[in-house]
C-alpha cells in the first residue's frame, strides 16, 4: 500500500508578512463597503488603509532588519531578502501617502457629478489600492518566473479597475480600458518569454535558470535569447519605457490623478528593482545581451520622453512623459549591471517616487480646485495662490531636471557614475543632453506657475472657464502627503550616505 | 564655535534667511528688513573671517571636511584661499546691497523675493568656497535657480524669452562639465579639489571649459547676455555681472587653469584669442549700444575677455591683474546697473535718445556716475587701471600682440564710458527727463556709495589685493603646486 500525501512546503509566515498585512487590510476595506454606513465609510476605509500600510511599512523595516542573510522561503518561491524588504518599505511608505492624498479625492470632479453618490466606491478604491499593494510587494520577491506572473497580473488587475473606478468620467474608463488591452499585452508577452526560457533551460527558478545555462552552455541559446528579449519588453510595459510606453500617457492622463500618482511611482519601484534582480539572477551569464538591451532601451525612453513632452500642454501628459523619461534615468543604473548600479537605481527610486508622487498630488489639487483638467494655462498664477504647493512643485520640477533642489541630482549622479565605471561614456553623454532637454519643459510649468502676466489670469476668470471663486479648499491631507515628499526629496540630498548603505546592503543580496 | 565654521555660516547662513523670510508671514516692511539683516550680518561674517585670516600662509584656510558619499569619494570639503575670500567679499557686498535696492524700490511679492536673493547670496558664496567637484557643481547650478525665477518674475516686458536663453545657455554649459566631473572623479577615486592629481586630458578640460566661457560670457557664447542683463531687474543684472560671471572666471582659474595644465597650455592660444575677441568685440559693441543697460552689458563682456587674458597669460602679473580685476570689475559693474536703475526710475527708460542733461541740478546722481565712470575707463591711479595694466603686462611676457590687442580694448572703454556719461549726465535735456526728477535720494546713495568706496579704497591700495590672493608663494609657484 503506498501512502499519498501531499507534501506542503514550510511556509516562513513572517518572511511573507507585509503581503499578508497590506492583503489582510484590503478584505477589511473591502468590508467597509458593505458593513460601514456611508456617513462614515470614507473615514473607516481610510484608517483601515492607512493602518494596513503602517503596519506593512513597520515589517518590512523589521524584515530588513531581521534578514541580513537573504535566503528564499516557500520552497525556494519567493525571496526574504533585504532587497525585497527595501523594495516593501518604498511601497508601504508611497501607499500610506496615497491613502492620504485619496481622502479628499471626489470621484467624477466634472462639475455636474452628483455630489450624493460620492462616497459610493471609497471603500473599493482602498480595497484595490491595498491590493496593488500587496501584489507589488510580492512581485518585487518573487524568486520564479510562475510567481513574477502571478504576482504582476495581481497588482496589474487591481490597477485597471482603479483606473477606471471614475466611471463618471468618460476619460477614465478610456484609460481603464487602454491600460486593460495594452497592460495585458504586455503581460502575455512576459509569459511567452518566461515560457521560451523554461523551454530553453528547463526550470522556472531564478537561480535554477542561472545554473542550467552555466551548466549546459545556453549562453547565446537562440530559445533563450528571445525568451530574455520578450522577458525584457514585458517588464519595460510596466516601467513604461520607451518602445513600451504608448499607453502611459493616455493612461496617466485619463486615469483619477490619486491613481496617476500611486501608478507612476509605484509600479516603477516594483518593475525596476525585480527587472534588476531577475536579471543579475537568472541572466547572470548573459550580462552583454541585457545590459546592451536595456541601454538601447534607456536611450529610446529618454529620447522620446523628454522629445515628446516638449509639445504637451497638458501637465498630467506633461509629467507622464517625464516619467518616460525618468525610466530612462532610472534604466542606466539598471543597464550598468553592477553593484554600483543597483545601489544607483535603489538610491535614485527614494527622490524620484517622492518628486513623482507630490508632482501628481500637487495636480490633484489643482484639479479639485478648478474642477477640469489641469493645463499649462490654467496653471497660470498657481504658484502664488497656493504658496505651499507651489513650491514644492517648483522643488519637484527642479528635482526631475536634475538641478541640485533635491535628491534628483544626487540619484542622476550615481547613474551617470555607474554608466561610466561600465565603460559607457556614450550613455553618460546621452543622459546628459536628455536632461539639457528635459529643463526646457519642466521650466515651462515653472514658468506657467509664476511667471504669467497677470491680465491672462483675468481674462480667464471673465469668460468664467478656469477660476471656480471663493478660497481653495483646505486640504490638509493632501498638503501633508506634499509635505512628506518635499522633506523626502530634499532630504534624500543630504542623507546620501545612510540611503547608500541601506542599498548597499539591499544589493548584497544579489549575487554581483 | 571653531573659527573654521565662518566658511559654512557664509553659505548657510542666507540660505536659512531665505527659507525664514519665506516663511514667516510679515508684512512687507518687516520682510524687507529681515532680508537687509540677513545679508548685513553675512558681510559682518565675512569681515571677521578676512580678519582672521592668515595672509602669510599659503594653502587653503578655514576648511571644513564631512563626509557626503563617500563611496565615491564625494564630500562636503569648503574653505577659502586668498583669491576666494575677496571673491567671497565681492559677493556679500554686492549682495547686500542688491538686496538693499530691491528693499528700497519695494518689489512686489517680498517673501519670494527676498528669499530668492538671500539663495542666491547662499550658492554664490558656495560656489567660492566649495572645494569638492559635486559640491561646487551643485553650488553653480543652484544659483540658476533663483536667477531663473527672479528674471522670469520682476523683469521687464521680454523676461520670457530672456530666461529661457538664459537658461538653456548655461546648463548646456554645465551639463558638459557634469560629465566631465563624473569622469574626471571616476577616473581620479575622488572629486576633491585640493587632493584631486591633475589631468592631461582635454576633452575634460574642454567640458569645464565651456561651462565657464558660456558663464563669464567669451566671445562667442554670450548670446544670452543682452538679452538677460537688460530684462533682469537692475540690481539682479548687477548681480549676475558683478558677481555671477566671475563664477565662470573664477571657475577658470580654480579648475581649468590649475587641475589641467597640459591642456591648458595647449588650448592657451584659442583662449586668448577668444579672449581677446570678446575684449574687442564687446567694446565695440558697447560703443554700438543705444541704452544704459546694453553698454555695461557688453563692457561686461569685453571685461570677462580683459580677465580670462590675464588668467590665461599664465604668468604671475596675469595672475594678479586677473584677480584685483575681477572684484574691481565686479564693483564697477554692479555700481553702474544700480545707477541705471536710478536713472530708470527716475524716466522709465535707459535709451540714450530719450535722456540727457541729468546732471544739472542733480549733483549726487552726476558725482556718482562721473566717480565710477572714470574708475572703469582706467584712469590712471584707478583700481582698474592698476588691474588692467597688470593684465597687459602679464600678456605682454606671453606675446606682445596680446597686450596690442589689449591696450587697443581699453581706448575702447573709454570711448563707450565716456560716450555713456555725456548721453545721461549732458547733452540736451531728454524728452523722459523731467525737471522734478529727483536727485539720487539718500537711501540709494547708502547703496551705492559703499560700493564707490571700496572702489575708492582699491584704487588707493590695489596690493591689498594683488597681493593678498596668492599667498607665499609666486601666483604660477602656487599654481603650479595646485594651491597646495
Amino acid at each position: 500500500m503506498i501512502a499519498y500525501s501531499l507534501h506542503t512546503p514550510h511556509v516562513d509566515w513572517f518572511g511573507l508578512g507585509p503581503i499578508f498585512v497590506l492583503i489582510g487590510a484590503s478584505f477589511v476595506a473591502l468590508l467597509c463597503a458593505v458593513l460601514v454606513p456611508q456617513a462614515v465609510r470614507r473615514v473607516t476605509a481610510a484608517t483601515v488603509s492607512g493602518l494596513g500600510f503602517t503596519a506593512g511599512l513597520a515589517l518590512a523595516v523589521w524584515l530588513y532588519v531581521d534578514s541580513a542573510h537573504g535566503h528564499t522561503i516557500v520552497s525556494g518561491t519567493f525571496y526574504r531578502d533585504r532587497w525585497t524588504a527595501l523594495a516593501q518599505v518604498i511601497l508601504c511608505a508611497v501607499g500610506l501617502a496615497t491613502t492620504l492624498l485619496a481622502v479628499e479625492h471626489m470621484p467624477g470632479w466634472s462639475r455636474n457629478a452628483d455630489r450624493s453618490r460620492r462616497d459610493d466606491h471609497i471603500a473599493e478604491f482602498y480595497a484595490l489600492l491595498l491590493a496593488s499593494a500587496a501584489g507589488m510587494a510580492f512581485f518585487v520577491g518573487s524568486a520564479n518566473l510562475m510567481v513574477m506572473f502571478l504576482s504582476l497580473e495581481w497588482f496589474s488587475i487591481a490597477l485597471y479597475v482603479m483606473c477606471a473606478i471614475d466611471y463618471d468620467l468618460e476619460a477614465a474608463l478610456e484609460a481603464g480600458l487602454k491600460y486593460l488591452i495594452i497592460g495585458s499585452f504586455g503581460a502575455a508577452t512576459l509569459l511567452f518569454g518566461s515560457a521560451l526560457v523554461y523551454g530553453a533551460t528547463g526550470t522556472i527558478s531564478f537561480q535554477g535558470i542561472a545554473r542550467a545555462v552555466a551548466a549546459q552552455g545556453l549562453t547565446g541559446d537562440w530559445f533563450l535569447v528571445l525568451g530574455l528579449a520578450l522577458v525584457v519588453a514585458g517588464l519595460g510595459f510596466k516601467m513604461s519605457a520607451a518602445p513600451f510606453h504608448m499607453w502611459t500617457p493616455d493612461v496617466y492622463e485619463g486615469a483619477p490623478t490619486t491613481v496617476t500618482a500611486w501608478m507612476s511611482s509605484a509600479t516603477k519601484v516594483a518593475a525596476l528593482l525585480l527587472a534588476f534582480r531577475l536579471m543579475t539572477t537568472a541572466f547572470a551569464h548573459d550580462t552583454h545581451l541585457w545590459t546592451w538591451g536595456f541601454a538601447i532601451v534607456a536611450t529610446i525612453s529618454l529620447a522620446i520622453g523628454n522629445l515628446a513632452a516638449l509639445v504637451q500642454t497638458n501637465v498630467k501628459r506633461i509629467l507622464a512623459y517625464s516619467s518616460i523619461s525618468h525610466a530612462g534615468f532610472l534604466l542606466i543604473g539598471l543597464s550598468a549591471g553592477s553593484a554600483l548600479g543597483g545601489r544607483a537605481l535603489m538610491y535614485y527610486l527614494v527622490p524620484y517616487t517622492a518628486m513623482a508622487f507630490g508632482s501628481f498630488a500637487v495636480v490633484a489639487a489643482r484639479e479639485r480646485e478648478l474642477g477640469v483638467p489641469v493645463t499649462l494655462d490654467n496653471l497660470a498664477g498657481f504658484g502664488w495662490e497656493r504658496p505651499f504647493l507651489g513650491v514644492a512643485m517648483w522643488f519637484f520640477l527642479f528635482g526631475f531636471a536634475g538641478l541640485p533642489l533635491g535628491g534628483g541630482f544626487v540619484g542622476k549622479f550615481y547613474v551617470l557614475s555607474a554608466a561610466y565605471r561600465h565603460g559607457w561614456v556614450w550613455l553618460l553623454i546621452v543622459g546628459v543632453l536628455a536632461t539639457l532637454v528635459s529643463l526646457y519643459y519642466y521650466l515651462g510649468v515653472v514658468r506657467a506657475m509664476y511667471m504669467r502676466p497677470s491680465e491672462e489670469l483675468r481674462v480667464r476668470t471673465e469668460t468664467g472657464v478656469a477660476v471656480s471663486g471663493g478660497a481653495p479648499a483646505r486640504e490638509r491631507l493632501l498638503h501633508l502627503a506634499v509635505g512628506a515628499a518635499l522633506a523626502v526629496s530634499v532630504g534624500s540630498l543630504f542623507a546620501v550616505q545612510p540611503l547608500i548603505d541601506l542599498a548597499r546592503h539591499a544589493a548584497s543580496a544579489l549575487p554581483l | 564655535m571653531s573659527a573654521n565654521s565662518l566658511t559654512s555660516i557664509l553659505i548657510w547662513l542666507p540660505v536659512a534667511g531665505a527659507i525664514l523670510v519665506w516663511l514667516l508671514p510679515l508684512s512687507r516692511y518687516a520682510t524687507g528688513s529681515l532680508a537687509l539683516l540677513f545679508s548685513l550680518a553675512e558681510v559682518g561674517f565675512w569681515i571677521e573671517q578676512a580678519g582672521r585670516f592668515d595672509f602669510s600662509r599659503s594653502g587653503l584656510q578655514f576648511s571644513e571636511h564631512a563626509k557626503w558619499f563617500g563611496e565615491l569619494g564625494v564630500s562636503y570639503h569648503v574653505g577659502v584661499y586668498g583669491f576666494s575670500l575677496w571673491l567671497v567679499g565681492l559677493t556679500v557686498v554686492v549682495m547686500a546691497a542688491c538686496v538693499g535696492y530691491g528693499f528700497w524700490v519695494g518689489r512686489d511679492r517680498p517673501r519670494g523675493y527676498f528669499a530668492l536673493m538671500l539663495l542666491l547670496t547662499g550658492a554664490t558664496v558656495g560656489v567660492f568656497e566649495a572645494q569638492d567637484l559635486v559640491l561646487f557643481y551643485a553650488f553653480f547650478e543652484a544659483m540658476l535657480v533663483p536667477l531663473y525665477v527672479l528674471i522670469g518674475v520682476w523683469g521687464g516686458a521680454r523676461r520670457m524669452e530672456a530666461t529661457v536663453k538664459f537658461v538653456i545657455y548655461t546648463m548646456a554649459g554645465s551639463l558638459l562639465m557634469l560629465a566631465a566631473i563624473v569622469a574626471y572623479g571616476l577616473q581620479a577615486g575622488t572629486f576633491d579639489l585640493v587632493d584631486g592629481p591633475a589631468s592631461t586630458s582635454r576633452w575634460l578640460f574642454l567640458g569645464f571649459m565651456l561651462a565657464f566661457v558660456i558663464k563669464a560670457p567669451l566671445f562667442p557664447f554670450h548670446g544670452w547676455l543682452p538679452d538677460a542683463y537688460r530684462e533682469a531687474p537692475p540690481e539682479v543684472t548687477a548681480v549676475l555681472s558683478g558677481v555671477i560671471s566671475k563664477a565662470g572666471l573664477y571657475g577658470m582659474l580654480r579648475i581649468a587653469i590649475v587641475k589641467f595644465p597640459e591642456p591648458t597650455s595647449f588650448y592657451r592660444t584659442a583662449v586668448l584669442a577668444l579672449a581677446a575677441a570678446a575684449l574687442v568685440y564687446g567694446s565695440l559693441l558697447a560703443f554700438r549700444s543705444t541704452d544704459f543697460r546694453g553698454v555695461v552689458a557688453y563692457s561686461s563682456l569685453a571685461q570677462s575677455g580683459l580677465i580670462a587674458l590675464g588668467l590665461f597669460a599664465g604668468t604671475d602679473l596675469g595672475f594678479d591683474g586677473g584677480v584685483l580685476q575681477m572684484i574691481a570689475h565686479g564693483l564697477i559693474s554692479a555700481s553702474l546697473f544700480l545707477i541705471a536703475g536710478v536713472v530708470e526710475r527716475r524716466t522709465t527708460t535707459g535709451e540714450f535718445r530719450l535722456l540727457g542733461g541729468m546732471a544739472r541740478g542733480r549733483p549726487a546722481l552726476a558725482t556718482l556716475l562721473m566717480t565710477v565712470g572714470i574708475i572703469s575707463l582706467a584712469v590712471p591711479g584707478s583700481a582698474s587701471f592698476a588691474g588692467e595694466f597688470l593684465i597687459l603686462a602679464g600678456v605682454f611676457q606671453r606675446h606682445w600682440w596680446w597686450a596690442a590687442i589689449g591696450a587697443g580694448g581699453i581706448v575702447l572703454a573709454a570711448m563707450y564710458m565716456l560716450r555713456l556719461i555725456s548721453a545721461v549726465l549732458h547733452e540736451a535735456r531728454g524728452s523722459t527727463v523731467a525737471d522734478e526728477a529727483l536727485d539720487v535720494r539718500p537711501g540709494e546713495l547708502a547703496l551705492v556709495v559703499p560700493l564707490v568706496a571700496a572702489l575708492l579704497a582699491l584704487s588707493a591700495w590695489p596690493a591689498g589685493i594683488s597681493h593678498h590672493s596668492f599667498l607665499g608663494k609666486t601666483p604660477t609657484a602656487a599654481v603650479r603646486s595646485q594651491f597646495k
